[in-house]
């Protein structure tokens, strides 16, 4: 047995609350030599899957993964993720409940970091900068890789406020006017800002929910991330204001990189140009969108999209 | 169709039973609730009836004569040798003449407290041209005659059983039909420390020792609780270390105070060598008992805080210090502040681990800091449930209305902060 698969197993019998560091979840199990041996998937799963089909390259990758693992403490969520993700590219992770596709979407900003079990192996680049490194504040990984969760979360604070806040705490905006200009573009492109604009000191939790998830997106992009990642932006939302917000992505999409989350292939198949399938922790199939709803290359992916899983 | 109407059937039959059920239920709670009421009526009742004299003393009106050859015999006025009390007794005998005999003279000289002397005094004092002339004044009686006039001695029982003797009751009633006694507030109450004579005792000192030690304790439970629950909450690893930390917390919050106490002396007092029957070390070991119960709420509310805001919070790059003082913070400092004044009103009350440090002394002066010797209300409370004294059981009652007074302005404070600070997300 290799020094390596003793690590491995060691970890692997800690019980589940067991302390990974909260900052640095990966360190240990992150020196080259020590990353290879991945608990092995189980029988019935390797069959269905040897390799993700479909192509995981793009022509322009701006965020890569490559051999992705996650553990929640003995759950192993996320079984080997290779994926790289374009620059102004919109790309749709979709797949069945429970398949991961969050646990993914929050290690490409290290949101997994707060979870105290969650410990996550491989490799993870952003234009080429490695963000599991031990230098890397994730800090500053947030400002780049913003993030858009469910459930609208405006902070109990003024509409203002919820826009100010990124800009002030990263020092975005040297004066009052300058501030003041990113909160009125951000609330435009996220096109809040006619509803809104007579009452910005008003608390954004007093919006109703399409707003607020406007907001949040408003407040997302008046960082001015490289990469916005989206979980489920649209599901509590009515079709007005779902298709206010895909035409924000499209338009977003001019100047980022876009990584959705959706359980609705139609919104898949609009807003995204490439789409990567989730089967419990393994990425099935990543493709172009067309191909993946019109000539799917495993089964799986075809059943999910057809409707015969999920 | 045949299961529908089943089910429905089931339902129905059931429903009468729940509804029975949930009667019953309301009926106790509210058999509880009125018990409970009960009681506490019963309490207040009792304690305002056996208190409420207490804010009142009766006074007797003298016409007093600053003689210069009593008060000044040398020609000035020396406040600390002149017979300030001759001239109370002077005037005392000018309303009796025929008190001639040394015991009768003694009796009558008792109906009136000690402090007439020092009310002279303190009169000449703020107008020395006052000497040599004549004044009218109302002055304390001695507590024995108070308790008679309002009644809580009975002059019908056997001499020998009362503090009053049959001429004193003659006197009094001598003097009120004169109208010469009077009830007034009684502001010695509020003005004054402690004192062997019920009529001078007063609850000042022991109320500033209180004031000084909750300020001890506030400003330092308060601080160090909080950064403790943020530390525990939001930075400190979760592993066995922190479990452990957990449960000693949560223990701790449990010890009898008593306990703190001998901690108190044995730390703060053998070993760091601060003075005994100081508030500041009554502070401290109020600290430590109360930093557990501050403690816990504070990482309650910090625990009720919404996930999804920090989630926000995080998610825009806010480091965990800005997550905490621009998220954390607002939202939990209702409840922390909750949690506080809960803590400080669990240390207003607390008198064992004051008995271990020395701040169950009789202390006379009023504190005028945070080393002077003190005690603390409830310890008032105890030395003068403890005295024999008729007149000290009104004034415990009349302490006990004090503390409790004090104790409702805090948990009103605590509600008030509470709903000028809530938020809703
Ligand atoms: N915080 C957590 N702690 C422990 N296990 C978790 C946690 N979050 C997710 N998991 C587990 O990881 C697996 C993947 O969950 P994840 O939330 O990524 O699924 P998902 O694809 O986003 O599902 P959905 O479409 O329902 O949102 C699940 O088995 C889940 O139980
Ligand atoms: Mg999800």
């Amino acid at each position: 047995m290799t020094m390596a698969a003793m690590s491995e197993l060691d970890v692997n019998k800690e019980p589940p609350v067991s302390p990974a560091p909260v900052e640095e979840p990966v360190d240990t199990t992150r020196k080259p030599d020590a990353r290879s041996p991945h608990r092995p998937v189980s029988g019935q799963l390797t069959e269905l899957l040897d390799e993700t089909v479909g192509n995981v390259h793009c022509d322009d990758p701006f965020m890569t993964a490559r051999d992705v693992n996650v553990y929640y403490g003995d759950n192993h969520a996320i079984r080997n993720v290779n994926l790289e993700i374009g620059k102004k590219e919109v790309i749709a992770l979709i797949g069945p409940s429970g398949c991961g596709k969050s646990t993914f979407l929050r290690c490409l900003n290290r949101m997994n970091d707060s979870i105290d079990t969650a410990r996550v192996t491989g490799d993870i680049r952003l234009d080429g900068m490695d963000i599991y490194s031990k230098e890397l504040d994730p800090v500053a990984l947030r400002a780049r890789v913003g993030m858009v969760f469910q459930k609208a979360n405006p902070f109990p604070k003024s509409i203002y406020d919820n826009v100010a806040y990124g800009p002030r705490i990263h020092g975005l905006a040297a004066d009052r006017a300058e501030l003041d200009n990113i909160v009125h573009t951000s609330l435009e492109r996220a096109g809040l800002l006619q509803e809104v604009k007579d009452r910005l000191d008003e608390p954004g939790t007093g919006l109703s929910g399409g707003q607020q998830q406007r907001l949040c997106i408003a407040r997302t992009i008046a960082v001015n991330p490289e990469v916005i990642l989206m979980d489920e932006p649209c599901s509590a939302l009515d079709p007005i204001a779902t298709a206010r917000i895909e035409d924000l992505m499209d338009e977003l999409s001019e100047d980022y990189a876009i990584v959705i989350v959706t359980h609705s292939m139609q919104q898949a198949a609009r807003v995204s140009k490439r789409v990567a399938y989730f089967h419990l922790g393994l990425l099935v199939e990543v493709d172009e969108t067309d191909r993946i709803f019109t000539n799917p290359q495993h089964k799986l992916t075809e059943d999910y999209i057809t409707g015969r899983i999920g | 169709m045949k299961d529908a109407n089943s089910t429905r059937m089931k339902v129905e039959a059931g429903l009468q039973r729940r509804r029975r059920k949930e009667r019953v239920f309301q009926l106790i709670g509210l058999l509880a609730t009125a018990v409970g009421i009960v009681f506490l009526g019963v309490f207040f009742f009792s304690l305002i009836k056996q208190g409420a004299s207490a804010f009142e003393q009766t006074h007797v009106r003298l016409d007093v004569e600053m003689s210069s050859e009593a008060l000044a015999p040398d020609g000035e006025l020396d406040l600390i040798y002149a017979d300030f009390d001759g001239v109370i007794r002077s005037a005392l005998r000018n309303l009796f003449p025929d008190v001639t005999g040394r015991g009768d003279r003694r009796e009558l000289n008792q109906l009136v407290s000690i402090a007439a002397g020092y009310q002279v005094r303190d009169m000449l004092v703020e107008d020395p041209d006052l000497l040599g002339g004549k004044a009218t004044i109302w002055v304390p009686t001695s507590a024995n005659v108070d308790m008679l006039v309002k009644g809580k001695i009975d002059p019908g029982i056997d001499e020998a059983m009362r503090p009053v003797s049959n001429q004193q009751i003659r006197w009094v009633d001598q003097l009120e039909t004169e109208g010469r006694i009077e009830t007034r507030f009684n502001t010695a109450l509020f003005t004054n420390g402690d004192s062997r004579e019920p009529e001078l005792a007063g609850i000042k000192g022991a109320l500033m020792g209180s004031v000084y030690m909750l300020l001890v304790t506030v400003a330092l439970a308060f601080p160090i609780g909080v950064a403790a629950a943020i530390y525990l909450e939001e930075f400190a690893p979760k592993n066995r270390w922190a479990d452990l930390i957990e449960v000693n917390i949560n223990n701790l919050a449990a010890v009898p105070s008593i306990v703190f106490g001998l901690l108190g002396l044995a730390v703060f007092i053998n070993w760091m060598g601060l003075p005994r029957s100081a508030p500041l070390v009554g502070g401290l070991v109020l600290s430590l008992l109360t930093l557990p119960v501050i403690i816990i709420a504070s990482r309650a509310a910090i625990q009720a805080v919404p996930p999804s805001i920090r989630q926000a919070a995080f998610g825009l790059g806010a480091s965990r210090m800005q997550v905490v003082f621009h998220h954390i913070m607002p939202l939990a400092l209702p409840g922390m502040l909750t949690g506080t004044i809960i803590g400080m009103s669990r240390a207003l009350g607390e008198s064992a681990p004051l008995l271990m440090i020395g701040m169950v002394a009789f202390i006379v002066d009023v504190p005028g800091g945070f080393t002077d010797p003190a005690t603390a209300l409830p310890v008032q409370v105890f030395l003068w449930a403890d005295s024999p004294e008729r007149a000290f059981a009104e004034r415990t009652s009349a302490a006990i209305i004090v503390l409790l007074g004090f104790l409702l302005l805090m948990n009103l404070t605590a509600v008030i902060i509470r709903k000028r600070m809530e938020r809703k997300w």
